[in-house]
């Protein structure tokens, strides 16, 4: 009895094993399901990118604006371009910022892509950061000395706008300066020559007192040939005596 | 009127030239003319033959001989009424009391016509001009139409090109011709110049016009500053005040320029040093006498008329300027100086000596004096207190003063004509400066320049 078990059982595993080494195998192919019904399909949406090479440009620059788009029918860039290719680019030199669209439509409907460039004004030649020159010092550190009416003297505005020029001429002692000499209108034109003379030597006179050496000053009288102003009243006449103090060329 | 009123009258010349007249007869005549004032007369007049009844000349229209000369002739006729009734010293007869015929030659000559009124005439000039080419012959006559059998006082014949300008000048010259007869052989001034500043170019330069304003022109081209021109006593230049480079450095500076008349261009002149201005010739042209601070403070220097030997002539704590050499004995300097606090009116020898300060009746500014022919009277301006600048004559030997103008804007810088007569200065009256000229008593004023500003005028010697 025990060996038709022993069979039995034998021939059980050899069963699985042959199935199990079946089941291992390929799959037997099945038939393909049935297709599903035929549905209407709704038409695919369109898309479109935009793409520009640089978005912060200088005025005058230009850019490259480049598209791509799928489902499209039509493809309109705006503003200033109009109706494109699906795919492709341009350049373009928007005067200020300006933001680009592109529209694709097609059967699925509309899309669009933007992209903003921004423009910005040159910037000044040179960024002011440079050392002040010589007559821009000059400029601000040279003081001219006034007068009264019909005087030479030099009055006591007279006395520290000249010492601060004085203190200039010191610290540039290659400096070589001329000293004009002005009046107002109400002398005779010969009389105020020989007044504006004597305006300038008072004052390259101070200067030399400070220090100055008097071969750094030349004098000039311009009478009331050359006024800083025109009008007819003291505040202008005032103005107009003085001996003014240049740079030598 | 704070004015001096005075008999004083500068006759004298006239009357004793007389035996060099013409004729007896105009002898006579002129006599007449130039008496001596009744004894009320009361009245300062500056020059010469004033305050005596003036004779009464007329100028007929000068007959053209063909159609071409016959607006020749006009502008001829016109020139000369203008210079005569300019020249102060006659009566001009307007051209509406005229009889209708003109006479263009001796023959033609119907005196009555001339002496009867309304035209009343003394004295007739006429004449006739042809121009056959390219060739002007003016033929013209002065004539004592009240004494019919004498011959012409003058006959004149010009020639020369056809042309307006040559028209002018000849017309000139016969009224100076007529001026001086009548004046006792003092010049006349119509064919003088007058040197002047402007400022038309853009810049200041000199200029030159004739004595009545007429043909304009541009002498120097300097482009910087140009100022107080002065003829030389010949005439042949001009010294000024130019900005040029003194002898060392690069900056302009007021220097002293000389202009050729006869080049027309600059003769070489030294540079000084410091600031160099306001020329003037002594009257024999052997020097100049100018401005300088080439050794300091502005005083007067002498040079030679090259600009040589510079010499110093004043010394003082304040600045002299504005010489004029008192013309008739070159001895004499009128100078102005600030040294007593403002400037003031001052008299010298020409070597410096005898420095006078010449007081004035009242304070204020005194400046460019100018010193009269016959050196007997100064011009000047005078800005008295709460007053523009005014023109005055002073009698140096009587200070006695005379004012010429009055309430018309600033009056300045006098130059007298080489007659005596005439006073030609730079006024405001207008608004803008401008250069006008009147007879020295300060009346029949006329404006000659309008273009610009204008300023400075000086009135050739000759």
């Amino acid at each position: 009895m025990r060996t038709r078990t022993y069979t039995k059982a034998l021939f059980g595993t050899l069963l699985v094993v042959v199935a199990l080494v079946a089941a291992c195998k390929k799959p037997a192919p099945q038939a393909p399901p049935p297709p599903p019904p035929p549905a209407v399909a709704p038409p695919a949406r369109p898309t479109v990118t935009l793409q520009s090479s640089s978005t912060f440009i200088q005025k005058g620059e230009s850019v490259t604006l480049t598209w791509s788009s799928t489902n499209a029918t039509t493809l309109s860039l705006s503003p200033g371009v109009g109706n494109v290719s699906p795919e492709g680019s341009t350049r373009v030199t928007p005067p200020d910022s300006t933001t680009y669209t592109i529209t694709a439509t097609g059967p699925g409907g509309t899309a669009d892509s933007s992209v903003h460039i921004s423009v910005t004004a040159p910037p000044p030649p040179a960024p002011v950061t440079h050392e002040p020159s010589l007559q821009e010092l000059f400029d601000k550190e040279v003081k001219d000395a006034f007068f009264d009416f019909d005087k030479a003297d030099i009055r006591a505005d007279a006395r520290d706008a000249l010492s601060q020029t004085g203190q200039f001429l010191r610290s540039y002692p290659q400096l070589k300066v001329v000293i004009e000499g002005h009046c107002d209108e109400r002398g005779s034109t010969e009389y105020n020559l020989a007044l504006g003379d004597r305006r300038a030597a008072s004052a390259k006179q101070f200067l030399v007192s400070l220090g100055i050496p008097a071969d750094r000053m030349e004098t000039v009288s311009y009478g009331k040939e050359r006024p800083f102003c025109s009008a007819s009243t003291e505040e202008c006449w005032q103005q107009n005596r003085r001996a003014h103090i240049i740079m030598a060329k | 009127m704070g004015m001096i009123r005075t008999s004083q009258r500068f006759s004298t010349k006239s009357v004793r030239c007389l035996p060099l007249c013409l004729s007896v007869f105009l002898c006579g005549f002129l006599s007449l003319l130039f008496a001596p004032p009744a004894a009320s007369q009361d009245w300062f007049r500056t020059g010469t033959g004033l305050g005596v009844s003036k004779a009464r000349v007329a100028v007929a229209d000068f007959a053209g001989k063909s159609p071409s000369a016959q607006p020749l002739g006009i502008e001829f006729s016109d020139v000369v009424r203008s210079d005569l009734d300019f020249s102060g010293i006659l009566e001009l007869v307007s051209k509406s009391y005229y009889p209708l015929q003109s006479p263009s030659a001796p023959a033609e000559l119907d005196t009555k016509a001339w002496t009867d009124a309304p035209a009343s005439a003394q004295l007739l000039a006429f004449g006739n001009l042809s121009a056959s080419g390219n060739s002007l012959e003016i033929q013209a006559w002065l004539n004592d139409v009240r004494n019919a059998s004498l011959p012409p006082v003058i006959g004149k014949v010009y020639r020369g090109e056809v042309n307006d300008a040559q028209v002018r000048i000849f017309a000139h010259q016969f009224a100076d011709e007529i001026i001086s007869k009548l004046s006792g052989g003092l010049p006349g001034i119509a064919s003088t110049q007058i040197a002047f500043v402007s400022n038309r170019s853009g810049n200041k330069e000199i200029w030159a016009m004739d004595y009545d304003g007429e043909n304009q022109h541009q002498l120097t081209q300097l482009h910087t500053i140009a100022l107080t021109p002065r003829w030389s006593p010949d005439a042949t230049r001009i010294a000024f005040t130019c900005y040029a480079p003194p002898g060392s450095g690069s900056v302009l500076t007021a220097q002293i320029c000389i202009q050729s008349m006869l080049t027309n261009h600059l003769i070489s002149w030294p540079r000084f040093h410091g600031t160099n201005a306001s020329p003037a010739w002594s009257p024999d042209g052997s020097q100049l006498m100018f401005m300088s601070s080439m050794y300091g403070s502005p005083e007067l220097f002498v040079t030679d008329a090259s600009g040589g030997h510079p010499k110093r002539i004043t010394y003082s704590t304040g600045a002299s300027t504005s010489p004029s050499w008192n013309p008739k004995t070159g001895q004499q300097v009128a100078f102005v100086s600030d040294r007593g606090g403002i400037p003031q009116l001052y008299t010298m020898n020409a070597d410096g000596s005898s420095q006078t300060k010449v007081d004035l009746p009242d304070m204020g500014y005194v400046i460019d004096p100018a010193w009269s022919p016959n050196g007997q009277l100064l011009a000047f301006s005078w800005r008295r207190p709460n007053g523009n600048y005014d023109l005055y004559v002073m009698e140096i030997a009587t200070r006695q003063l005379v004012e010429l103008t009055r309430d018309a804007g600033r009056n300045e810088r006098p130059s007298w004509a080489p007659d005596g007569r005439h006073l030609v200065f730079e006024s405001t009256r207008t608004g803008t400066r401008q250069i006008w000229s009147m007879l020295a008593d300060g009346t029949a004023a006329r404006q000659l320049t309008k273009q610009g500003q204008n300023e400075s005028p000086n009135w050739s010697p000759k």
